[in-house]
C-alpha cells in the first residue's frame, strides 16, 4: 500500500520563548519547521503502513530549503521524499498549490505506484486556510474525508476506509471507497522517535526533486502567480486605535487597591454588567 | 548495535565538533556527527565574534559565502563605573582589508552555514540525538558511542567530545570531574534590532564595519565578569556575565545585570529605539589552564569548551574551539595514514601539537589569572571607581591648579588602597599575566 | 490564499496584472450566502454572515440569497424565514434525502450546479468544519479564489470583493482580491462579524433546484453521528464574560488563577495560542484566529501580549480590560482599560475584590 503525507515548511512562529522580564515573546534562531499538524498526518500513514505493510512518501512544494523538512520526515521513519521546486511556483494561491501538488502526486503514481491514501494536517500554522487539501481531493477524484479524529477501519484489500470525523456538535462516523484523501486532526496521535537507522538513512538519503516540467506540468499559467485567482491588494499594520488603554495608576499601590480601582472602572463603564452579576452571585 | 562502522564519531555540531568533522572528511575519513540540539546552532550561544585566522585554517575562501555580520575596525576596552567609563579604543582603517581579520556574526545564521559545509565535505550528521555513554571494550578502550535512539550504539576507532561547556558524555564516563562553579561564568545576552543607518551613524561606521566594546567594572556588582556590545548589521548583540560561584554568593540576578548594564548612562543611548527581539543565556568556561580536564585517552579526544579552552582574559573562544577541533582531526588523520591505534600514548600528539599553537601557550600564559581575579575583587570595584574619579579630577576644568590635581589623584589611590596595597596589586597582576 | 512578496505597508507592484473580468463572468450578479443548517438548527454563523452579505449587496446594488441544502422540508422552510428576516432577497433550496446530512460529495455537486446555473459573483460561507470541508472542494471544481478566516469584508471602488485577514503569521493585515474569476469565494469564523438585527416578518422568493445525484451514485456514506456530551464544553464564542490568560502567567500552575476570577464573575476562561502548545490549556479554550473568536461584554487579558492573531479573535468584545507587566504591550493598542502590572498577583487580587463586592452586596439587599 503506497501512501503518500504532503507536508509543509512553514516559519517557526511556534517556537517561543518569553523574555524573562518584559514577558515579550522571543525568537531564537531558525526560521522553519514542518507544519505540526503535518506530523499527526505523518504519524498516521506511518502507523497504517507499518500494519498493513507498503510505503509512506513525503512530498512537499517549497523552496530549495524545504529539503530540510523532507529530510527531517525522512528521519522519523518515511521512506521515500519528494521535494516539488520551481521558481515559477512562486506566489501561489491555494488554488496553483493544489494545481501544482496534484500533478506531482499523479507523478508519484506513475513512478511509485498509485497512492490508496493522500493525507495532510489539518491546516497551516501560516496560511491557516485548510484549503489545499480539498483542492487535491478535487482535482484527483479522492474521496474527500477532512477533520479526521480517528481511523477506524482499513481494508486496502476490498478498497474500503471508515473515519470518525469531527463535526459541529459531534462526530460523523464516515465510511467511503479508496483511494482517499484524509486531513488529520490535531491530538489524534503523538510522533514517534525514528531510530538510529532512520536517522542515518534520513542524513543520508536522496532527496527526489523535481521542477514543474518534472512533475508533467506543461501549463504553467496555472501555476505561481499566473495561476492564483486570490491576489494581495495590500499588506498592512493594523489602524492604531484613536485612543490606547486607559491606564489606570498602579505605582506605590497595593494589589488590593489596585484590583479595586479596576474593578470600580470595570462597573462604571458597565453598569449592566454589575447588576447581571449582582444576580448571579444572589443566586449563588 | 547497528552494522555500520565509521572512522570517527564527533560529538557536536558547535565549532569545535565542526572543525574536527571537516577536517576529517575532507582527508577521506567516513565520520558521523552527532548533535543533541534539533538543529546545528541550536544549543549554541555566544556573542559573537569570528577570529578570521582559525577559520581560514579550515575554510581558506570562507567569506565567498559565510554569513557574516561586520568586519571589525574599532576595538574599545571600557572600565566604567555607575556613571562613566575610562576606554582605550583602537580603531584603524588597516582593518578595511581584503580578508578582514575578524567579523561579529550571528550564530544561528553562521552554525547553518558551518554545517552545511561540514556536510558537503561528506560528514554524516543526525541531530536530536543525544550521546548518552561512551562504549569500551574490555580494556577499556572507547570503542563508540551509546545515544538516546532506540537501535542500539555506533561504534567507530575514535569518539571526539565536542559537547560543549555542559556535555554529560564526558562526565558520565569519568573522564573529567563535574563542572566547579568557580571555573565557569553564566552569561546573558539580548539582540537589539536597529536599522542599519542608525548603527552606522551612532558608532560612525560605513559599509559594513562594526564596533566591538568589551567592558568591565561596576557593571558586574563587584563580581568576577565582564559585559560586551557588538554591531551586527542590523542589530546590536549586548550582554554580560558573571563567574556561577560569584552569583550564588552575591544573590543578584544575571538578568538583572544586563537591565542595570543596559540603563548605563553610556550604553543606554547606543541602544535607543531599538527592538529587543532576542534573549538568550548560556554557560563559559572560565577556569583556564588549571582547569582543563584530561584531553585524550584511549580511543577519544576533547576539544572545544569541553576542554575548557577559552581565553578568559582576551575573551576568545571559538577560535580554540576551531584550533582544538582542526587539530584533533588533523590527529586522527595523520595516525590513521601511520596506520596507528587511536590509543591514549598515540593521541598523545594531539596535546604536543596543541602545545605548539597560541591555544595553550596563551592558557599557560594565563593560567594564574583566574585566582588572581577571584582573590582580587578591587579589580571589579574599587578600581574602576578610582579610574574614572581621577580621570574626572584630571578633566574637569575648575580652577584647581594641575599639580593639585595630580596629588588629588595619587591621594584617593593611596586612600583607596594604600601604597602597600596598590604595590602588591601590581606585582601580582605582573605575576599572573605573565 | 496569495502569499504576500514582501512585508511592506506598500501595496505590492501589481501594475500591468490585467484587471479585465473575463466575459462570461460580467454576467455573474448577487451576493450568497450558504446557510449552514445540520441537525435541524442553522448554525449562528451563517446569520452573522447574512448581515454581513446584506451591507455587500447594498452596495453592489444587487441581491442577498441564501443557499439552503438538506432533506427535511420543514426545518428547510423555517431556515428560509429566517435568512429573508435576516436580509436575504431570495433562498435557493435542494431538498434530497442525499442531503440530510453533509457529505462533501452531494454538497460540493449542489453548490456547485447552484453556482453555474445562477452565477452569483460573491459566495459566502462559515469557516466551520462543514464550511471548511466544503469552501475547498467547490472553490477548487469552479477553478476560483477564495480566501478564508476573513475578518473583514467590503466592496472595494471597482466594486470586486475586499477580504482582510490576518498575514505573516499574525503580525500584519493583507487584504485579498479574487480580480478575474468567479465567484469571489471567502469564509468567515463564527463571532468574527456581529450578529444582526431581525426584520420580522420580511419575506422573499424561494427557487427550488434539484440535486441530480441519487444516493448510489454517492460513495461516502454516514454509518452514524455521535453528539458531544456536554459537560465542561467552552462555550466561549456566545459567553457574555470572558477571562484569559498568556504566557505572561509564567506556568501552568497559574492559569489557575484566571479560572478562578472566571469562577467568581460566571466567565468563560481560556487562553492564547501558545497555552495550548505548552499544554496548559486545552485547545477548545484557544482564543484567536486560529481558536475562538470571541464578542463578550467584558474581556479580561491577563498576562497577553496582544499579538495579532490574539487581537482579531477579541476585539469585538465591548470592552477590554488588559493586565500585563510591559507597558509596550501591544494589547494597550487596543484594549480600553489598562493596568500595566504583573497578572499573577493581580489576578487573586481581582478575584477577592469581585468576591467581596458581590457578597456584601447581595447580604446588603
Amino acid at each position: 500500500m503506497h501512501i503518500v503525507v504532503c507536508i509543509k515548511q512553514v516559519p517557526d512562529s511556534a517556537q517561543i520563548r518569553v523574555h524573562p522580564v518584559t514577558n515579550t515573546i522571543m525568537r531564537q534562531g531558525v526560521p522553519t519547521i514542518i507544519n505540526p499538524y503535518d506530523l499527526f498526518a505523518l504519524e498516521e500513514a506511518m502507523r497504517w503502513r507499518d500494519k498493513a505493510g507498503g510505503e509512506v512518501t513525503v512530498l512537499t512544494m517549497g523552496p530549495a530549503m524545504a529539503e530540510d523538512s523532507l529530510r527531517k520526515a525522512l528521519s522519523f521513519g518515511a521512506d521515500r521524499a519528494v521535494l516539488l521546486t520551481d521558481r515559477y511556483f512562486a506566489g501561489s494561491d491555494t488554488l496553483a498549490t493544489s494545481f501544482a501538488l496534484a500533478a506531482a502526486l499523479r507523478k508519484i503514481g506513475e513512478e511509485f505506484g498509485a497512492p490508496l491514501m493522500v493525507f495532510t494536517g489539518k491546516q497551516t500554522i501560516d496560511g491557516d486556510t485548510a484549503q489545499v487539501g480539498p483542492g487535491i481531493a478535487k482535482r484527483l477524484k479522492l474521496n474527500q474525508l477532512t477533520y479526521v479524529a480517528r481511523i477506524v477501519e482499513l481494508d486496502p484489500e476490498r478498497g474500503n476506509i471508515t473515519v470518525e470525523r469531527r463535526a459541529e456538535g459531534g462526530v460523523q462516523v464516515l465510511s467511503t471507497r479508496l483511494p482517499v484523501l484524509i486531513t488529520m486532526l490535531e491530538g489524534a496521535n503523538e510522533m514517534r522517535r525514528g531510530s538510529l537507522e532512520d536517522a542515518l538513512r534520513a542524513a543520508r538519503a536522496e532527496i527526489v526533486t523535481w521542477s514543474a516540467a518534472d512533475a508533467g506540468i506543461s501549463d504553467l499559467t496555472k501555476c505561481g502567480l499566473r495561476g492564483s485567482p486570490t491576489i494581495v491588494k495590500k499588506v498592512f499594520a493594523p489602524p492604531p486605535r484613536a485612543e490606547k488603554a486607559y491606564q489606570i495608576e498602579t505605582s506605590g499601590r497595593s494589589m488590593e487597591a489596585l484590583a479595586d480601582s479596576v474593578m470600580r472602572e470595570i462597573f462604571k463603564r458597565q453598569p449592566s454588567l454589575e447588576s447581571e452579576l449582582m444576580r448571579f452571585s444572589a443566586g449563588q | 548495535m547497528i552494522e555500520e562502522r565509521f572512522d570517527a564519531i564527533v560529538v557536536g555540531a558547535g565549532p569545535s565538533g565542526n572543525a574536527a568533522a571537516y577536517t576529517m572528511a575532507k582527508q577521506g575519513l567516513k565520520v558521523l556527527q552527532l548533535e543533541r540540539g534539533e538543529y546545528p546552532g541550536s544549543k549554541n550561544v555566544q556573542g559573537a565574534i569570528l577570529y578570521a585566522n582559525a577559520l581560514e585554517k579550515l575554510i581558506p575562501d570562507f567569506r565567498d559565502d559565510a554569513p557574516l555580520e561586520r568586519h571589525i575596525i574599532e576595538q574599545r576596552l571600557w572600565t566604567m563605573d555607575d556613571t562613566s567609563y575610562v576606554g582605550m579604543h583602537y580603531r584603524s582603517d588597516d582593518f578595511n582589508e581584503e580578508r578582514p581579520n575578524r567579523y561579529t556574526i550571528i550564530r544561528a545564521q553562521f552554525d547553518k552555514w558551518f554545517s552545511r559545509k561540514v556536510r558537503e565535505a561528506g560528514v554524516t550528521l543526525i541531530c536530536e540525538t543525544t550521546v548518552k555513554e561512551l562504549l569500551r571494550d574490555s580494556h577499556g578502550k572507547v570503542i563508540g558511542v551509546k545515544t538516546d535512539r532506540s537501535g542500539g550504539a555506533i561504534l567507530a576507532d575514535v569518539v571526539i567530545l565536542g559537547e560543549g561547556v555542559n556535555g554529560i558524555v564526558g562526565q558520565r564516563s569519568g573522564l573529567r570531574a563535574e563542572l566547579k562553579p568557580e571555573s565557569v561564568a553564566l552569561a546573558v545576552k539580548e539582540m537589539h534590532f536597529l536599522p542599519r543607518e542608525v548603527i552606522e551613524s551612532r558608532f560612525n561606521l560605513k559599509g559594513n564595519e562594526g564596533v566591538v566594546i568589551e567592558a568591565m567594572g561596576t557593571i558586574t556588582a563587584g563580581m568576577t565578569g565582564t559585559g560586551f556590545l557588538y554591531t551586527n548589521q542590523e542589530s546590536i548583540s549586548v550582554g554580560i556575565g558573571c563567574i556561577v560561584s560569584d552569583f550564588a554568593e552575591n544573590g543578584t540576578t544575571p538578568y538583572g545585570l544586563l537591565e542595570s548594564f543596559k540603563n548605563h548612562p553610556s550604553i543606554k543611548p547606543l541602544l535607543a529605539n531599538s527592538e529587543c527581539k532576542e534573549y538568550a543565556a548560556h554557560l563559559i568556561p572560565e577556569g583556564g589552564y588549571n582547569a582543563i580536564p584530561e584531553l585524550f585517552g584511549d580511543g577519544w579526544i576533547v576539544v572545544g569548551d569541553a576542554g575548557q579552552f577559552v581565553n578568559a582574559v582576551h575573551r576568545e573562544g571559538s577560535n580554540l574551539a576551531m584550533t582544538t577541533g582542526r587539530i584533533a582531526g588533523e590527529t586522527v588523520v595523520w595516525l590513521k595514514r601511520r596506520r596507528d591505534e587511536l590509543s591514549k600514548a598515540n593521541l598523545a600528539e594531539y596535546k604536543r601539537r596543541l602545545d605548539a599553537t597560541f591555544v595553550m601557550q596563551d592558557l599557560k600564559k594565563y593560567k594564574k589569572i583566574p585566582d588572581f581575579l577571584h582573590g582580587n575583587k578591587q579589580v571589579f570595584g574599587l578600581y574602576p571607581r578610582l579610574v574614572n574619579a581621577a580621570a574626572q579630577t584630571w578633566f574637569r576644568v575648575d580652577g584647581a591648579d594641575k599639580r593639585t590635581k595630580e596629588k588629588e589623584i595619587l591621594k584617593s589611590f593611596r586612600k583607596g588602597r594604600t601604597l602597600p596595597g596598590l604595590i602588591g596589586d601590581a606585582f601580582k597582576l605582573a605575576r599572573a599575566w605573565r | 490564499m496569495a502569499e504576500p512578496e514582501k512585508q511592506t505597508s506598500a501595496a505590492p507592484n501589481r501594475a500591468g496584472m490585467k484587471k479585465e473580468l473575463p466575459e462570461h463572468f460580467k454576467a455573474y450578479k448577487h451576493v450568497w450566502v450558504v446557510i449552514e443548517c445540520e441537525h435541524g438548527q442553522v448554525h449562528p454563523v451563517s446569520y452573522e454572515l447574512l448581515g454581513e452579505g446584506r451591507k455587500l449587496a447594498s452596495k453592489r446594488g444587487v441581491e442577498l440569497a441564501g443557499v439552503i441544502l438538506g432533506s427535511d422540508k420543514e426545518v428547510i422552510s423555517a431556515a428560509a424565514i429566517d435568512a429573508f428576516e435576516y436580509g436575504a432577497d431570495l433562498v435557493y433550496t435542494v431538498t434530497d434525502p442525499a442531503l440530510a446530512h453533509y457529505r462533501n460529495e452531494a454538497y460540493t455537486k449542489a453548490m456547485t450546479d447552484l453556482v453555474n446555473t445562477y452565477k452569483p459573483e460573491i459566495l459566502l460561507l462559515g469557516a466551520t468544519t462543514l464550511g471548511r470541508d466544503l469552501a475547498g472542494s467547490v472553490a477548487t471544481a469552479l477553478l476560483t479564489g477564495l480566501t478564508a478566516d476573513c475578518t473583514e469584508l467590503a466592496i472595494d471602488d471597482e466594486g470586486s470583493l475586499a477580504a482582510t485577514r490576518p498575514t505573516f503569521g499574525g503580525s500584519l493585515l493583507c487584504t485579498i482580491l479574487t480580480l478575474n474569476y468567479r465567484p469571489q469565494m471567502a469564509t468567515v469564523r463564527p463571532r468574527v462579524l456581529p450578529a444582526p438585527v431581525r426584520q420580522a416578518g420580511r419575506r422573499g422568493r424561494i427557487v427550488e433546484h434539484p440535486l441530480g445525484l441519487l444516493e448510489d451514485d454517492i460513495v461516502t456514506k454516514i454509518v452514524k453521528f455521535i453528539a458531544d456530551r456536554d459537560s465542561n464544553k467552552a462555550q466561549l464564542a456566545y459567553a457574555d464574560i470572558v477571562v484569559a490568560g498568556g504566557l505572561g502567567l509564567r506556568s501552568a500552575e497559574n492559569f489557575q488563577l484566571v479560572k478562578s476570577l472566571a469562577e467568581v464573575l460566571d466567565a468563560e476562561y481560556g487562553g492564547s495560542r501558545p497555552l495550548v502548545q505548552k499544554g496548559w490549556m486545552t485547545s477548545d479554550r484557544q482564543i484567536g484566529q486560529t481558536g475562538k473568536t470571541i464578542r463578550p461584554k467584558l474581556y479580561i487579558a491577563a498576562g497577553i501580549s496582544g499579538a495579532i492573531q490574539h487581537r482579531v479573535g477579541v476585539e469585538g468584545a465591548d470592552m477590554i480590560v488588559a493586565i500585563n507587566t510591559d507597558p509596550n504591550a501591544p494589547i494597550f493598542d487596543f484594549a480600553h482599560v489598562g493596568i500595566v502590572a504583573d497578572a499573577i498577583r493581580l489576578l487573586p487580587a481581582l478575584t477577592e475584590a469581585f468576591r467581596k463586592h458581590l457578597s456584601v452586596n447581595r447580604l446588603a439587599g
